[in-house]
């Protein structure tokens, strides 16, 4: 009896499990079929080439918001890439002390921050001094948050490279900063391409930390001194409006987002494979 | 030798930015709130009262909004997060377990304004025609039922952060569930005992500080979580009992608010709650980081 | 014959552990010298303070005078030092990222050199030298590691010579390869001995009696015996010596 009570329970709960992991696909599911059929009925050349017009007037796209995304992120990358880099160097080669814990957990709680609350900080940093928003505060912000990933990337795959090639490089009369920086990173170098692609993919959807420095623009703006648009800013807008034509064009909006995240995502999985 | 010397310093001084940028954004938030706290001192985080017009600043409906919606999607996370956690480490065949495990790392590649969209044009809805009624007339007789069902508000906020940190919270637990050795499940096989009672008594057993750090840095990313947040819980600065009601987090109303506040009290209330947010963060964030690297080190899975 | 390397009362610890215990060693220039001596006995440590690549693992200490051509590689540039003196490793390294040619040179390039020409001449020398010219000449812009496992270290064998050292310690260099690479590494050495002062670390006793002039015989981080290798395994002084090579321990 109790045997099969044993048995039933098993089965039970190996039911269970499956159904869990079925039931946490279905929004999946349910977003990528919502995104597709209403972001494709407004997607067209003009999104990708016009600016927005006003409520009324039909048409109009979101060049703008996408020129300033990759305005933000290009900021953001100069920000994020030396400091994770040159930091996760430093972890993994002179850092296995207290001061560089203090770094890892650093970089654990920034991590760990919400992004509005970087958002702010940076408000309080550097916009109340400039006395403007500005894409460069947006980038700052965006900077900041790819730093925590980029840098524990860099520390795992440099950790990962073995000691004998450090040796064989030294043992040559190659001096140690050389070593590290002809043969310890280019051999860490895919894996670390792959950290920096998935952070790029993540601060390119981030709102919040924008709204406060980038702040959004509804016209051409490349200057690092001026608010600037970013795609998820305008999704952000035109998804809160009572519009109906913007709210389709929010639709597009994601829809062209998402595809830019996807394919950072897939181009960081291809980059590490090939060399994995 | 003497670049070697340069290399080493130049690179910590790019680490040691790092943990400035840390303490620098507690300080600045410290700084930036002081109006505020000289204003209304520890009344703040416990008064309810939110009048911008009369400058009358308290934290209470954010800090309660920001915990309800969270515990909310923790109830609704964490058993699926659980199940989805055994199945990828314990029962599912190599080819599921490799989609499986794909389909959950995009959902946490989704970013929170599209989650956002989705709930306003289609949860939202959904929760206010069908499940909402239904829970109502179920359940009715619980506060947390009752009421005209909007659809935008607590409930639809909670399900929202439920299904953004479920890929956290199972992409985690998996690592620490397979950290745990084998010799500990082939121990608990051999006394004949069948996979659901070798995986509570063996795997989950030994890994439960693991899921527990995992299950809080879910919560940590639930209780900043922003955008979606803000834009499907209907944003009203009120406590109420009931789940279908709007409501506010301290998220959203820094969202909402910080670029309409006027006056120097305002910004400084706001920036007040932006201090207690990253202070709970920090705090949860402290402890699940030690949870989880406490049970990896435990069952020898590998770093440091 | 001059004496090219002069080891003077070396201790070498890794933490509190000291590896190797006042030994004073004479390696005369342009010949082999073999270390051998059971695993754990400090032989690696050794010839590792040499180039001081000791030094490069954290916790670790020297102590003592390590003279090459007359000056104390102790208080010298390390990176200087280690272009005269160059190493072999256990296992083959060739850098994974490049080509075998980049691979030759990079020791010139890393240091400085640009001159193509130059480079390329001193690649094909080297790898002539390593006997690997023949087998590699047609592929020299593919990857090093897809080479065997002896084509490999004999790679690092030409990378090494590359620039132009003095001396080349070798740390068990065979321990890793088959029979016969291990015998064409072998033939390797004796050539070098022509042009370079070779130290080699062996575990095997055979290979040491093949390919040296002189073998010393470590045990427990110590120095027990060092001499002409035939004396050595005809006749040792010491009965340690001669338990070890008879094969009664180690």
């Amino acid at each position: 009896m109790n045997h099969w009570r044993r048995k039933g329970m098993n089965i039970l709960v190996i039911g269970l499990c499956s159904a869990a992991a079925l039931i946490a696909l279905v929004p999946l599911i349910l977003i990528f079929v919502h995104l597709i059929s209403k972001g494709f009925g407004s997607l067209n050349l003009a999104f990708f080439t016009d600016l927005p017009r006003p409520v009324g007037e039909p048409g109009g796209g979101m060049a703008n918001a996408i020129l300033g995304s990759c305005v933000l992120i290009g900021i953001a990358s100069l920000i994020g890439f030396p400091i994770g880099i040159f930091g996760g160097m430093y972890l993994s080669e002179f850092g296995k002390t207290k001061f560089g814990d203090t770094v890892r957990f650093s970089a654990d709680m920034l991590s760990g921050t919400p992004s509005i609350v970087i958002g702010i900080f940076v408000y309080a940093l550097i916009v109340l001094r400039t006395k403007n928003f500005s894409a460069l505060a947006g980038g700052v912000a965006l900077g900041i948050m790819m730093v925590p990933t980029i840098m524990r990337t860099t520390e795992t795959m440099l950790d990962l490279v073995p000691r004998m090639l450090r040796e064989g490089a030294l043992a040559l009369g190659i001096p140690y900063w050389k070593t590290l920086l002809a043969v310890v990173f280019k051999t860490a170098r895919s894996g670390i391409v792959t950290g920096a692609l998935l952070a790029i993919a993540r601060v390119a959807g981030e709102t919040a930390p924008l709204l406060f420095t980038a702040l959004g623009n509804q016209f051409w703006s490349t200057s690092l001194n001026e608010p600037i648009a970013a795609l998820p800013l305008q999704i952000f807008q035109y998804a809160s409006s009572p519009f109906e034509v913007w709210q389709e064009q929010a639709w597009a909006g994601a829809l062209v987002l998402i595809g830019l995240v996807f394919i950072l995502n897939v181009t960081a999985r291809i980059a590490f494979r090939r060399k994995g | 030798m003497k670049l070697d010397r340069v290399f080493e310093h130049v690179t910590r001084g790019f680490a040691a930015s790092l943990v400035v940028v840390v303490v620098l954004i507690g300080f600045m938030l410290f700084k930036e709130s002081l109006p505020a706290m000289r204003t209304f001192g520890w009344q703040f985080p416990a008064t309810q009262v939110w009048d911008p017009v009369a400058d009358l600043f308290g934290g209470l409906p954010f800090i309660y909004g920001t915990l309800v919606s969270s515990c909310l999607a923790l109830i609704i996370a964490v058993p699926l997060s659980l199940g989805i956690a055994i199945f990828l480490s314990e029962l599912a065949p190599p080819l599921l377990k490799n989609i499986v495990s794909f389909l959950t790392e995009i959902l946490a590649a989704i970013p929170s304004v599209i989650y956002g969209l989705w709930g306003i044009f289609y949860l939202a809805p959904w929760l206010r025609t069908t499940v909402e009624p239904l829970l109502a007339k179920s359940f009715g007789f619980l506060p947390f039922f009752q009421g005209p069902p909007y659809g935008i508000g607590m409930l639809a906020a909670g399900m929202v952060l439920a299904i953004m940190i479920i890929p956290i919270i199972a992409s985690i637990s998996r690592d620490v569930l397979q950290a745990v050795p084998e010799p500990q499940r082939e121990a608990a096989l051999a006394l004949g005992a069948t996979r659901w009672e070798t995986t509570r008594v063996a795997v989950l057993s030994y890994g439960r500080h693991g899921i527990v750090g995992a299950i809080f840095l879910g919560l940590g990313r639930a209780l900043g979580e922003t955008m979606a947040v803000t834009m499907v819980i209907g944003n009203r600065p009120a406590i109420s009992a009931s789940l279908f009601a709007p409501a506010h987090t301290m998220a959203s109303v820094i969202a909402n608010e910080f670029s309409e506040a006027t006056g120097e009290l305002y910004t400084s209330a706001l920036f007040g709650i932006g201090l207690v947010l990253f202070s709970l963060t920090l705090f949860l964030n402290a402890g699940a980081r030690w949870l989880v690297r406490s049970t990896m080190r435990g069952a020898g899975g590998g770093r440091e | 014959m001059t004496t090219k390397i002069e080891i003077n009362r070396v201790s070498a610890w890794f933490g509190k552990h000291r590896a190797i215990k006042n030994i004073s060693l004479n390696v005369p220039e342009k010949t082999v010298t073999a270390i051998i001596g059971p695993s754990g006995c400090g032989k690696s440590t050794l010839i590792r303070c040499i180039n001081r690549m000791h030094e490069t693992i954290p916790g670790t200490r020297t102590e003592g005078e390590i003279l090459v051509d007359g000056t104390n590689v102790l208080k010298q540039d390390p990176v200087g030092l280690r272009r005269r003196v160059g190493m072999i490793f256990q296992k083959p390294n060739a850098f994974p990222t490049m080509s075998i040619y980049e691979n030759v040179v990079a020791g010139l390039r890393l240091n400085g050199v640009r001159d193509r020409a130059k480079l390329e001449e001193v690649a094909v020398q080297s790898l002539r030298k390593a006997a690997l010219w023949e087998e590699v000449k047609d592929q020299l812009h593919k990857s090093g590691t897809g080479l065997s496992g002896g084509q490999q270290q004999r790679l690092c064998i030409a990378r090494a010579l590359a620039v132009n050292p003095e001396v080349l310690l070798m740390d068990e260099p065979c321990s890793a390869l088959d029979p016969i690479s291990t015998a064409r590494i072998e033939d390797l050495i004796h050539e070098l001995r022509s042009t370079y002062t070779v130290v080699v670390v062996t575990h095997n006793m055979q290979q040491a009696a093949r390919v040296s002039d002189q073998t010393a015989f470590m045990y427990l981080g110590e120095l027990i015996e060092c001499g002409e290798t035939k004396r050595i395994f005809t006749n040792p002084q010491e009965k340690r010596t001669e338990d070890y090579i008879t094969g009664r321990f180690g």
